[in-house]
């Protein structure tokens, strides 16, 4: 059933390129694929979980246990994990945290001081020989990596993408 | 008006209970095993030099003696929620099981939700309904801080649940943890008892057995409700219980909780009530240093 995208109402992305009714929806294979290629986190993470668009762009991570019909207009499904139909996807904090463990590229590793400026919110200019663009930030918590939430780095800056009501100082 | 004085015939010792409703509430946290473990927090709160003492009944339930729940970093990584002690009572007498299909009825601002989805390992279905889009909005981002991606936020009057957006017509379980006059939270709000009164609490009793009445209907033959308050008023508590196993199919159950409380009371001011409300739970202030609870769970026969 074809239908336009509606601001209101979340609507499961089409499985595929075949599948898709509604122009320029970004598909589930495009999502799981971009997790990959982006930031090595494997496919299989994501079996549990179906994709959502509601408001253009957004898409949502919901753990579809029970098949839930398309489309649905409710407040809330799962968490919002993407920003899409722009050119460079932007992922959201609350899905860096949960799924950045998993990552084994572009994951900038911050020291106490450079954490604590991210979190705050600053830009800060950083060495990193990775590729540009949006990178999972993470600091170290119980002896290991944790992620904090998504930087864009460019030209030698890490800018701080933590959203105003996420960032603290200590 | 003295409210708590209406109370002092129900209590065991009247003047612990008037002294530790003075007394501001501890802060607590509990750790969120959506994101981490028990075990690495304590290693993540050792290492930030932030004292905690575990309570006994709940893993993961940390009393923080000297520290703000908010202003850390297993906080900030949602490791944490700041989470009363007896918050944590409901979602652990309801139990639910991974996979479950879940209904929190008055959800926002989302602790108990979160605590569901985490108890559940963030797999089948939390449907959290609230009726205020403020307070949906501080419960949408608190179940994304903690990562739950199993909770489907629906925002209408919990009395008039609809089921219709999703594939099943039944829970397994419901939580209704309803507004009440909240009375046991003065520790935390000493301006909590302000604005009462007797025609509000009886106000608002018609509401909550609204909702419980539409939990019970929402949840199959054999499932489980458990319903709460943070108030002491019967009229709020065995009150809503005795119509809710007269007018719906539901009975009392008993259940372990593992703090200290007293049975439910089945008389007050000229009404008597079932004698099944007695396997409702009081927790007052006093009893293990928290707020003050109610808790019931029933079971759906019908």
């Amino acid at each position: 059933m074809p239908h336009g995208n509606e601001p209101h109402r979340f609507d499961r992305l089409p499985a595929t390129a075949e599948e898709r009714a509604v122009e320029g929806r970004p598909t589930r294979q495009a999502v799981v694929s971009w997790w990959d290629e982006r930031f090595g986190i494997d496919p299989d993470t994501f079996q549990h979980h179906t994709f959502w668009e509601r408001g253009a762009g957004k898409i949502w991570a919901f753990r579809d246990d029970f098949d839930q019909p398309t489309p649905v207009a409710i407040e809330g499904l799962g968490m919002a994990v993407l920003r899409t139909r722009q050119e460079h996807w932007k992922p959201t904090t609350e899905a860096a945290q949960r799924w950045g463990t998993a990552a084994s590229r572009n994951v900038i590793h911050l020291d106490e001081p450079a954490a604590e400026a991210f979190l705050a919110g600053e830009d800060q200019d950083l060495a990193w020989d990775g590729d540009w663009g949006y990178l999972i930030a993470a600091n170290d918590l119980a002896g290991a990596p944790e992620p904090i939430g998504v930087g864009l780095y460019v030209h030698g800056e890490l800018q701080s993408k933590v959203p105003k009501g996420r960032q603290r100082e200590f | 008006m003295d409210v708590l004085g209406r109370y002092e015939d129900l209590v065991d010792d009247v003047e612990a209970f008037r002294a530790a409703c003075d007394r501001p509430l501890p802060s607590a946290v509990r750790v969120n095993t959506i994101k981490t473990t028990v075990e690495r927090t304590r290693e993540a709160l050792d290492a930030e030099g932030i004292a905690y003492d575990p309570a006994e009944w709940y893993p993961g339930l940390l009393r923080l003696p000297d520290a703000q729940p908010g202003t850390n970093w297993p906080y900030v990584h949602g490791w944490t929620h700041g989470q009363e002690e007896v918050s944590a009572v409901p979602a652990r007498v309801l139990d639910p099981a991974p996979g479950e299909r879940v209904w929190d009825a008055c959800a926002a601002p989302g602790s108990k939700t979160t605590q569901l989805a985490a108890l559940m390992n963030d797999s089948g279905l939390v449907v959290a309904t609230d009726n205020n889009l403020g307070r949906i909005a501080a419960l949408r981002s608190n179940a994304e801080r903690l990562g739950c991606t199993n909770v489907a936020v629906t925002r209408e009057d919990a009395r008039n649940h609809s089921l219709k957006p999703f594939e099943f017509d039944r829970y397994d379980r419901a939580l209704v943890d309803v507004p009440c006059s909240c009375e046991g939270t003065v520790r935390k709000n000493p301006d909590a008892l302000e604005d009462w009164t007797l025609d509000h609490v009886h106000e608002i009793a018609g509401v909550q057995k609204g909702i419980l009445r539409r939990a019970v209907q929402a949840t199959r033959e054999g499932g489980s409700v458990v319903y709460s308050t943070c108030t002491f008023a019967p009229a709020e508590n065995e009150a809503v219980l005795d119509h809710a196993i007269r007018e719906a199919d539901c009975e009392l159950v008993d259940f372990d909780l593992p703090l200290a409380h007293v049975e439910g009371v089945r008389a007050w001011e000229g009404e008597t009530y079932d004698e099944s409300v007695r396997r409702a739970k009081r927790i007052y202030p006093h009893h293990n240093d928290t707020g003050g609870f109610f808790v019931a769970r029933l079971e759906v026969t019908g």
